[in-house]
């Protein structure tokens, strides 16, 4: 077992430990912690496959920027531990729901083991030392995927005109209004305490 | 060396960890980093495949991916805010004045 | 230094009808602290559209292909650049009055299914998968926010929250399947896959197999195939109806558009491509015309009577000919005129209050507002396919596609499908003009371009039902450019 090996096994078992325990958790907090840990062993495998650059970016980013959104949110709502929120269901629903993702990883196992690959040289430093780095996937990025780029500068444009729209708050709109004037089938809100 | 066969197992898994998390939370902010979790994995794969067959286009496509779980959870967070604030749950079960 | 600009040909004339649309989006979202912005903005998307449709129309018998790949331009996108163009002006149109009864008329809301149609243009534009990506979630990021986009209704907020973690949900599949291709062939490009397929198959072929089935379920969400139907119901129930409107017609000609140039430009030699979507029109039909037979609310049958016809274009893509893929395009134009049709009279009679379009309420429109009942009936003459509307032709052009490639057990079923469906669309017709009225009817109003939007979709459905031909001949002309 060479050190490369260890390095995967070990961020490979805090990467799928941290994402058993996301999906786990009754308290949302404690959720975004486990996806944060297991994203930062994800970019530890990045960077044995020579993504250094998306390797910083996943932390940076990722972890650091959209996650902290999430960490954000639950906490502007106020939201704590609920055993209502606990992942439990009948049990044929238990068979049902595991089977299903089960079923697709081993289907996929067998996909990926049918083919054959030469051996790719991994670990921190690989055959190319330019490979992955800044400049040749920014190269890559303003050349050849400039389109999908520029897209990308409208799906980030058209991102934050929804969610203005979706969560600003009127002045005139009242704190809280349960119903709307064309929603006849007014029922109790359940409030859960949250 | 580690094959690349390990790599792709590993993203298999966090896939299927990330879809049976949407299955069984009930969490509305949980099952949507579930989802994000799934990106991750189709990430890895990019990843590994880019190593593998030793050109970059998976990592620009990657840089794109994270742009648009970036947008994603932008949106998908206010849409939560906003339910919360006229239901004042984030239990999917109880999102149920339609007939899911 | 490479001379970058030569090898990547930045050709903008490519991409013009995106650039009009975002132009114009642009200007309404500098400009929306403006007061008078909310009686400007239809305006200025509305020329931002025509001048997109002016732009497609220009492209309309060119090839060609530019920055770098990224974007092909030929007559199969041409076409369903003016099919999204068509689209979403007629959606447009419907909202004002609906809008202004619900006191949500924002300038916003012409932002979002401005951008939507760029995404939606992306898609058909190109052959390479990250741009139909990319392109998939700029269409669908502005539509979940329109599913929500009446904030203080519960339905709405459901309906937005549900469409976006099944869209997310798809989204991650899409990339899984895009990824699985990218490592069988070392690119994204289809026009690559195809040049290297035999090579790709004998080495990666497994690859392949993950990855089309992958994206296979990721379109199968977005089309809204059994059994990846469920949140189609809710979320078109509890969206504004205009927006409902433009959710069934233009992000499912996307859809289409994108599935075809993936399995009958890309894989048409992947074996089992055939079969799959064999098995998904079968179930798409079938279940989608008996779960519409049992709903009460005219929207949600609508949204099941949706899902049928999602199924009968896949019908199209099974048989694959480009006898087919013609027909499935024809289909897809006839398509968005009638059920933006019927979707404008929905949302027509729900600006009266309280209206929630259950059946009920549909009772003694004949007497209250006879010229809507006569158009409400002519819209469901042809969604279930009655001739001498274009709803029969579509139908008419895709079986016969099929039986001439021997799919002769598909037509069957699709025929037997259609007859089901009549059974329901004509419930609508005999609660309008049989039924007894139990309270005193409210007066319909029709806003101007409420009835310009009418008088567009009626004539569609009418006059293309009278001459088939023409648009049958547009549609291949726009298959033969299939590059």
């Amino acid at each position: 077992m060479t050190l490369d090996y260890a390095i995967f096994l070990i961020s490979a078992a805090v990467a799928v430990f941290g994402a058993t325990m996301m999906i786990m958790q009754r308290n949302p907090v404690a959720s975004v912690l486990y996806l944060i840990l297991s994203l930062v062993a994800q970019a530890v495998v990045y960077v044995q496959l020579g993504a250094l650059f998306l390797g910083a970016i996943l932390i940076v980013v990722y972890a650091g920027a959209i996650l902290v959104l999430f960490l954000f949110v639950i906490m502007l709502l106020n939201l704590r531990s609920n055993p209502e929120l606990s992942a439990s269901l009948p049990p044929l629903g238990w068979f049902t729901k595991v089977a299903v993702p089960v079923l697709m990883v081993v289907e996929l196992y067998f996909v990926v083991d049918r083919v054959i690959w030469p051996p790719v040289p991994t670990g921190i430093v690989g055959k190319n030392p330019d490979f992955g780095s800044v400049e040749t996937v920014a190269t890559m990025m303003f050349t050849d995927y400039m389109y999908p780029l520029q897209l990308t500068g409208v799906l980030l444009l058209v991102a934050v005109v929804g969610a203005v729209v979706i969560a600003r708050r009127e002045s005139a709109e009242p704190r809280k209004t349960t119903a709307s004037p064309d929603n006849r089938n007014e029922q109790p809100i359940d409030t859960v305490a949250g | 060396m580690v094959p690349i066969h390990a790599y792709l197992m590993l993203a298999m898994i966090l896939f299927g960890i990330g879809a049976f998390g949407v299955l069984v939370s009930r969490n509305v902010i949980v099952m949507f980093m579930s989802v994000e979790l799934m990106l991750n994995a189709a990430n890895l794969v990019l990843i590994a495949f880019s190593r593998a067959l030793g050109v970059v286009d998976g990592h620009v496509f990657v840089f794109l991916v994270l742009a648009v779980a970036a947008a994603e959870a932008a949106v998908g967070l206010a849409m939560i805010i906003t339910i919360y604030r006229n239901r004042e749950t984030i239990n999917i079960d109880r999102y149920n004045l339609l007939k899911w | 230094m490479v001379d970058y600009v030569s090898t990547v040909n930045p050709d903008f004339s490519l991409i013009a009808p995106e650039l009009a649309l975002l132009i114009a989006a642009s200007l309404v979202m500098v400009f929306i602290p403006w007061r008078r912005m909310p009686v400007l903005a239809p305006g200025i998307i509305m020329v931002g559209f025509i001048a997109a449709f002016a732009y497609a129309l220009g492209q309309w018998g060119h090839q060609s292909s530019g920055f770098a790949g990224m974007v092909t331009c030929d007559n199969f996108g041409v076409m369903f650049k003016l099919i999204f163009i068509v689209a979403s002006v007629l959606s447009i149109l419907l909202i004002g009055q609906y809008m202004k009864s619900r006191g949500i008329d924002k300038p916003e809301f012409f932002v979002l299914i401005a951008i939507s149609a760029i995404g939606m243009m992306a898609m058909a534009n190109t052959t390479d998968l990250v741009v139909m990506f990319i392109g998939l979630e700029v269409m669908s990021l502005p539509l979940y926010v329109l599913a929500g986009f009446n904030r203080r209704s519960l339905e709405s907020n459901e309906a937005g929250i549900k469409y976006f973690l099944m869209g997310a949900f798809a989204t991650a599949f899409l990339l899984m399947g895009i990824a699985f291709i990218y490592g069988a062939s070392g690119t994204t490009n289809l026009r690559q896959v195809v040049t290297d397929f035999n090579y790709i198959a004998a080495g990666r072929g497994m690859y392949l197999y993950a990855g089309v089935a992958m994206i296979m379920i990721g379109f199968g969400f977005k089309v809204g195939a059994v059994p990846f139907h469920a949140w189609i119901p809710d979320v078109y129930h509890g969206a504004p109806t205009p927006v409902t409107a433009f959710f069934s017609v233009a992000p499912k000609a996307a859809a289409v558009a994108v599935l075809l140039r993936i399995f009958l430009y890309g894989f048409a030699d992947v074996a089992l491509v055939t079969k799959a979507f064999w098995i998904l029109a079968v179930l798409t039909m079938t279940i989608g015309n008996i779960l519409a037979l049992r709903q009460d609310n005219v929207k949600r049958m609508l949204a099941y009577s949706s899902i049928a016809h999602a199924g009968y274009i896949l019908v199209a893509i099974t048989v694959g000919t480009q006898e087919a893929i013609s027909a499935a395009i024809f289909y897809v134009v006839a398509y968005t005129f009638f059920n933006l049709g019927a979707f404008a009279i929905i949302a027509l009679l729900e600006t009266r209050m309280g209206a929630q379009s259950e059946f009920s309420e549909l009772a003694g429109l004949s007497k209250s507002a006879p010229w809507i009942a006569v158009l409400l009936a002519v819209f469901m003459f042809a969604l279930s396919g009655f001739p001498p509307t274009v709803g029969f032709f579509g139908k008419f052009y895709i079986f016969r596609a099929a039986v001439e490639s021997n799919f002769i057990t598909l037509a069957v079923i699709g025929v037997l499908n259609s007859f089901l469906s009549v059974y329901y669309y004509l419930r609508v017709v005999k609660t309008c003009y049989f039924d007894d009225v139990t309270e005193a009817q409210k007066p319909v109003f029709v806003p101007a371009t409420v009835g310009l939007a009418l008088i567009i979709t009626t004539f569609g459905t009418i006059g293309l039902g009278l001459f088939p031909q023409q648009l049958l001949d547009f549609t291949r002309q726009a298959i033969f450019a299939f590059l």
